[in-house]
């Protein structure tokens, strides 16, 4: 349809979708072409990338196979990225509409829950959380997804608050409809493009929250995570650096890629606010 | 006067959310599996049943969870902010003692980030469409992108280990001793890369929302009214469009001060620096929950005059702010 | 070159393309102006008929991607195409001043009107700052701002829509160009302050012998101002002549049926309405009171204040005002869109206000509202068979019996029922309108409120609009409450009319009497600030009276 030609017109939006879909195909085809468990022995040690054929990335301090970590790690991070994303944007949606339509008290007991989360850095937000529930990769995923929402909320609220004033939200309600119908059935599809398109950046987000704490050693051990990746390998930074650069590279690719769609879908749906 | 009073407002609306989010961490923090007394006992070895009895009581944590959450808020209101096991010192003098350094590598990077992320995203906005901008667009893009950790560490690789310009790590140079100038040049030389680092990401959200920003107001009418009028376009450009379009950027840098502390945790990791956020990942890691909250309850209050600072900002440059509140 | 020069300004076969893409690809096409020093050239035309595109091009500020592809603009025999940016800009400003529509977007938010103003001497002249500061006050007094002092150093948000556009007059004639274009400088403003603009305008025009390019759509405003007239249609130029001429004796059918569609100020026979009260209106009032409790200073806004009005049964009431008058707000309350502060609504002796949601919600389709936005009252992302068909099935009809109404309804306002299926944005701004009332026809209310329903159309589709009201008015004997704060759309449709200021109530009469002998003194200086009064008269005495013919829309291109 019109918004696919659209969106496809644009170079930079190709490129991130071309990305995009070569990490989930790294993801979909990891069981298939690594199907060891990528956390287990697999060679010497700190062997480079190209060196022996078997392990064209090379492998890290404690003999494992980059490539096959690389490729599950895909899984790890889209994962983890897609359910955060997921909730926080369910959450968000949620608290937006209700403040955004009512307004009056709910809106300020809303926006003053949202307020306090966004008042405490959300990085250390998640450093509490993990530290209370502990660092397995539900739990993680769940953190993430709690300490993403506020964005959505206002972004949501925001869209709420003008269109509530909209006059077909004004006819709907002289022809009598109730208010959970106008909410969900009526403004929530208009207001829905903003957020998806910034449901990209969330995403974004997520994954580098991930990677961050993984990177601290405070995220699942027993899943293969870029992060860990790159924090395993710092004590090698002098010699063997690849064990650090090369996770560091696909996760720049990823959140790239999901940066580029998320933005090219927001051209796409607003043609007449792309460059002259 | 006025001003001063629209920001205490925004300030006393802002009060009961910290107050609300203060007390929902204490709740969650009920749950956690350990305690402090807890990883006082693991670290001495182990001890009997009496003894961590004892120390319960010392610390005050056999009592019921509503007294524990008064007294914890009463104690904030003191900015007495509990004591810290592990370091055994009151964690306000902890945090007091790290705050600097956290303060110092968030300032220079702040400013870097919004000098350069305002300049690149006016280049970018002017040439909108162009080549340039679609350069400067893509790298504020790949800015983003970059997990700031692996580009500290892909930086020490390149600057410190081979080429040598610039330390790996630390603070300053302990050993040498410096003091006055020498001792700030040092410290700077050691911040070259953290704060880079650190400045990275928010150079990308800078540039991206002052280009938009700038496009926006260059739409509007009133430009078009200056140009009718014979201006010449740098003029337009200087005098009415961009202390428009660094209005909305101002409110952007206060809320992502906040964000900035969080991602200094893993920066001052990477770097060695002896900071809050260093210290925020000690206290998860040695399960100090005491100096975990307090570091939260800094961060917030931070957080909190920062915003307070922008809006009273916000209000001087905006001359509509004030009407609004006076119609 | 000898001798005086017959024109100031001269467009010759002047085109403007646009980029690839838009509807059409010439913005102009080979339009020819010319404009005597001293003069006033009104260029009327609708939207799309690049008006405005003209004088963009004169200053050579067109937008992005679009450019001149053909012709000559010769500005006191100097070829404007021939110079460069920086040769233009020495002109803008110095030699042409421009005013724009919207005043309060027009001037930059953050600079005092002083400033602003100064700016002008600042960058063509080199006047020192006092001397700039005395024309400046000068310039406000001028324009008759009321203490010009204060003005100098306020910021736009804090003047009234008025008097930001005496200051943009003030920031134009600056320097006393020789050419000065207005864009619809009026059309954002009241119809009070209308009329004091435009006399403002015409005034310091002949004071200083200033050639005006007068931009409008309103054929009203045209014949309060023009010496000359340029009629625009879709990038062409399609009469011109002296102003006196081309009202009488229109040519071209399209000027004939742009001036037949302006609403006559002369109300129609008045129709014989026999009804008892439908809709009783009594003491209703509501209060805002703006300033939070943290704030000293609460203010009171009596939105609403002791409204008393009655509606008969199958007759029109009107009601009239400006902005801040109320009559939105009383369309809302009637509309169950607001509850009134105090006051009651009784419809055929039943009371509105009583009762919880439930009957209130049942009650509602009594009294159904029609939208001023035709882009915003119709939700862009259904159907419009949906739409029209929501009441009914709200309140529990059968979905197919709610289609078949909905086709139904289509055809009673004038609509192909085959188009049931299609989305908003496929239709025009006079089709969603009609859109607009089968939706709220659709759940057969008594009592009709139209809020503003013709005012962002174009005058010749605002004509069909009230048309088809009318019609419906007798063909189902709906009983109507029209709301415009344009007299001339009153007078058109409504028996009875009643004028709202600050609001209050200040006059309620039978249209004939309002028209005839009004007698609040608001109501006269509303009356005598309707734009060309003798502008339909005009036309009637051609021939070309609304009533009689009927316009060939067809051969007209509408």
């Amino acid at each position: 349809m019109k918004l696919l030609q659209r969106y496809l017109r644009n170079p930079a939006a190709c490129f991130g979708l071309l990305v995009l879909l070569a990490v989930i195909a790294m993801a979909a085809s990891a069981p298939l072409l690594f199907p060891a468990d990528p956390l287990s022995l697999a060679g010497r040690p700190l062997q480079w990338p190209l060196k022996d054929p078997r392990f064209w990335l090379g492998t890290d301090q404690t003999g494992r196979d980059i490539a096959a970590q690389i490729f599950h790690g895909a899984r790890v991070s889209l994962l983890i990225g897609f359910v955060a994303t997921l909730i926080a944007v369910c959450i968000g949606i949620l608290i937006g509409a209700f403040a955004g339509y009512y307004g009056g008290w709910a809106d300020n007991l809303l926006m003053r829950l949202t307020e306090g989360f966004q008042t405490l850095p959300s990085f250390l937000l998640l450093l509490v959380l993990v530290s209370v529930f502990g660092s397995g990769i539900a739990t993680v995923t769940l953190a993430i997804g709690a300490v993403s929402w506020p964005a959505t909320a206002r972004l949501t609220r925001a869209e709420f608050l003008t269109l509530r004033n909209r006059d077909f939200v004004h006819s709907c309600r002289s022809l009598g409809m109730r208010d959970l119908q106008i909410i969900f059935r009526e403004i929530l599809p208009n207001a829905l493009p903003p957020v998806v398109v910034y449901a990209s950046v969330v995403m974004a987000l997520a994954i580098l929250l991930e990677s961050a704490l993984a990177f601290l050693n405070l995220s699942d051990p027993n899943v293969a995570s870029w992060g860990n990746l790159i924090g395993g390998g710092r004590g090698v930074l002098r010699s063997q650096w690849y064990v650090s650069a090369i996770p560091g590279i696909a996760i720049l690719l990823t959140v790239l890629a999901v940066s580029l769609v998320g933005q090219g879908l927001n051209d796409a749906l607003n043609p007449r606010l792309k460059r002259p | 006067m006025r001003v001063l009073l629209l920001a205490l407002r925004r300030l006393a609306t802002s009060l009961p959310s910290l107050l609300l989010i203060l007390c929902g961490l204490f709740l969650l923090l009920q749950f956690a599996p350990g305690d402090t007394v807890d990883a006082l006992v693991a670290e001495m070895g182990g001890a009997d049943a009496a003894v961590i009895g004892q120390l319960r009581q010392f610390y005050g944590l056999d009592a019921s969870t509503t007294v524990q959450l008064g007294r914890y808020l009463w104690r904030l209101v003191h900015l007495d902010l509990g004591y810290s096991a592990i370091y055994g010192k009151p964690v306000a003098a902890v945090i007091l003692e790290r705050l600097p350094v956290t303060l110092v590598l968030m300032g220079c990077a702040q400013v870097l980030a919004a000098v350069c992320g305002v300049a690149l995203g006016v280049a970018a906005a002017r040439r909108a469409g162009r080549w340039p901008d679609t350069l400067v667009s893509m790298l504020g893009l790949v800015f983003y992108a970059t997990p700031s950790f692996w580009f500290g560490l892909m930086g020490i690789v390149v600057f410190a280990i081979h080429l040598g310009w610039l330390p790996p790590g630390g603070y300053l140079d302990v050993a040498a001793g410096y003091k006055g100038l020498e001792r700030i040049a040092d410290i700077a030389w050691h911040l070259v890369l953290p704060a880079v680092t650190l400045a990275l990401i928010y150079l990308a959200i800078y540039l991206r929302i002052m280009r938009a920003s700038m496009l926006e107001v260059l739409s509007l009418d009133f430009v078009r009214s200056a140009r009718a009028k014979g201006l010449a376009e740098y003029a337009v450009l200087v005098r009415h469009v961009l202390r428009n379009a660094l209005l909305p950027l101002l409110t952007l840098a206060g809320l992502q001060f906040g964000t900035m502390l969080g991602g200094s945790v893993v920066i001052e990791s990477v770097f060695a620096l002896p900071g809050l956020g260093r210290l925020a990942y000690d206290s998860v890691v040695q399960r100090d929950l005491n100096t975990l909250l307090g570091i939260v309850f800094i961060s917030a209050l931070l957080v909190i005059a920062i915003n307070f600072m922008v809006d009273m900002l916000y209000a001087l440059l905006d001359p509509r702010i004030l009407h609004e509140r006076k119609a | 070159m000898s001798g005086p020069l017959p024109f100031l300004l001269s467009i010759d076969a002047l085109s403007v393309a646009l980029p690839a893409g838009a509807d059409r690809g010439l913005a102009l096409n080979n339009v020819s102006l010319a404009l005597a020093p001293g003069e006033v050239l009104c260029v009327v035309g609708e939207s799309g008929s690049g008006k405005s595109m003209t004088a963009g091009a004169v200053l050579g500020l067109l937008p992005d991607g679009v450019r001149r592809s053909a012709g000559h603009i010769l500005l006191e025999g100097r070829e404007l195409t021939a110079l460069s940016e920086a040769g233009l800009r020495r002109i803008r400003g110095a030699r042409i001043g421009m005013i724009f529509q919207e005043p309060m977007t027009a001037l930059n938010p953050l600079r005092t009107i002083g400033d602003q103003i100064g700016e002008v001497f600042r960058t063509h002249t080199r006047l020192g700052k006092a001397e700039i500061a005395r024309k400046v006050l000068g310039l406000l007094d001028d324009v008759q701002i009321p203490q010009p002092h204060a003005a100098a150093g306020a910021y736009p948000h804090e003047l009234s829509g008025g008097q930001r556009q005496r200051a943009m007059i003030a920031m134009a004639l600056a320097l006393e160009p020789s050419l000065l274009i207005a864009d619809e400088p009026t059309t954002a403003l009241d119809v009070t302050t209308q009329a004091q603009i435009l006399r403002l305008i015409r005034e310091l025009q002949r004071r200083k012998g200033t050639a005006v390019l007068f931009i409008t759509h309103d054929f009203g405003v045209v014949a309060e101002i023009a010496d000359r007239i340029a009629v625009m249609r879709q990038g062409e130029v399609v009469e011109t002549g002296p102003a006196a001429e081309i009202l009488a004796r229109p040519r071209h059918p399209y000027t004939q049926a742009l001036l037949a569609a302006v609403p006559a100020l002369e109300p129609p026979a008045p129709r014989v309405v026999a009804g008892d009260t439908l809709l009783a209106i009594d003491g209703i009032g509501k209060t805002y009171r703006s300033g939070s409790w943290l704030g000293r200073g609460q203010r009171q806004v009596h939105a609403l204040d002791q409204v008393c009005l009655t509606l008969p049964r199958g007759g029109a009431l009107g009601i009239v005002g400006e902005s801040g008058s109320g009559k939105s707000t009383l369309a809302r309350c009637l509309a169950g869109l607001l509850d009134p502060d105090r006051g009651s609504l009784r419809l055929d002796d039943e009371d509105l206000l009583a009762g919880g949601a439930a009957r209130r919600r049942r009650r509602a389709r009594r009294i159904q509202m029609v939208f001023q936005d035709p882009f915003g009252s119709l939700n862009p992302r259904r159907r419009v068979g949906e739409l029209v068909a929501q009441g009914p099935l709200i309140h529990g009809e059968h979905p197919l019996r709610a289609r078949q109404r909905a086709a139904e309804l289509f055809e009673l306002v004038g609509l192909d029922p085959s188009a049931l299926d299609r989305y908003p944005h496929e239709f025009s701004g006079g089709q969603r309108q009609r859109i607009g009332l089968a939706r709220a026809l659709a759940l057969e209310p008594d009592v009709l409120v139209a809020d503003e329903p013709v005012s962002a159309l174009d005058v010749s589709v605002q004509a069909q609009v009230l048309a088809l009201l009318d019609d419906l008015r007798s063909r189902t004997g709906l009983s109507l409450i029209l709301i415009t704060h344009d007299l001339r759309v009153a007078a058109q449709v409504c028996d009875r009319v009643a004028v709202m200021k600050d609001g209050r109530v200040v006059e309620q009469a039978d249209t004939a009497a309002l028209f005839g002998s009004p007698r609040h003194p608001y109501t006269q200086a509303l009356l005598a600030a309707v734009p060309g009064r003798q502008a339909a008269g005009l036309a009637r005495a051609a021939g070309v009276s609304p009533a009689a013919a009927e316009p060939d829309w067809a051969q007209a291109g509408l």
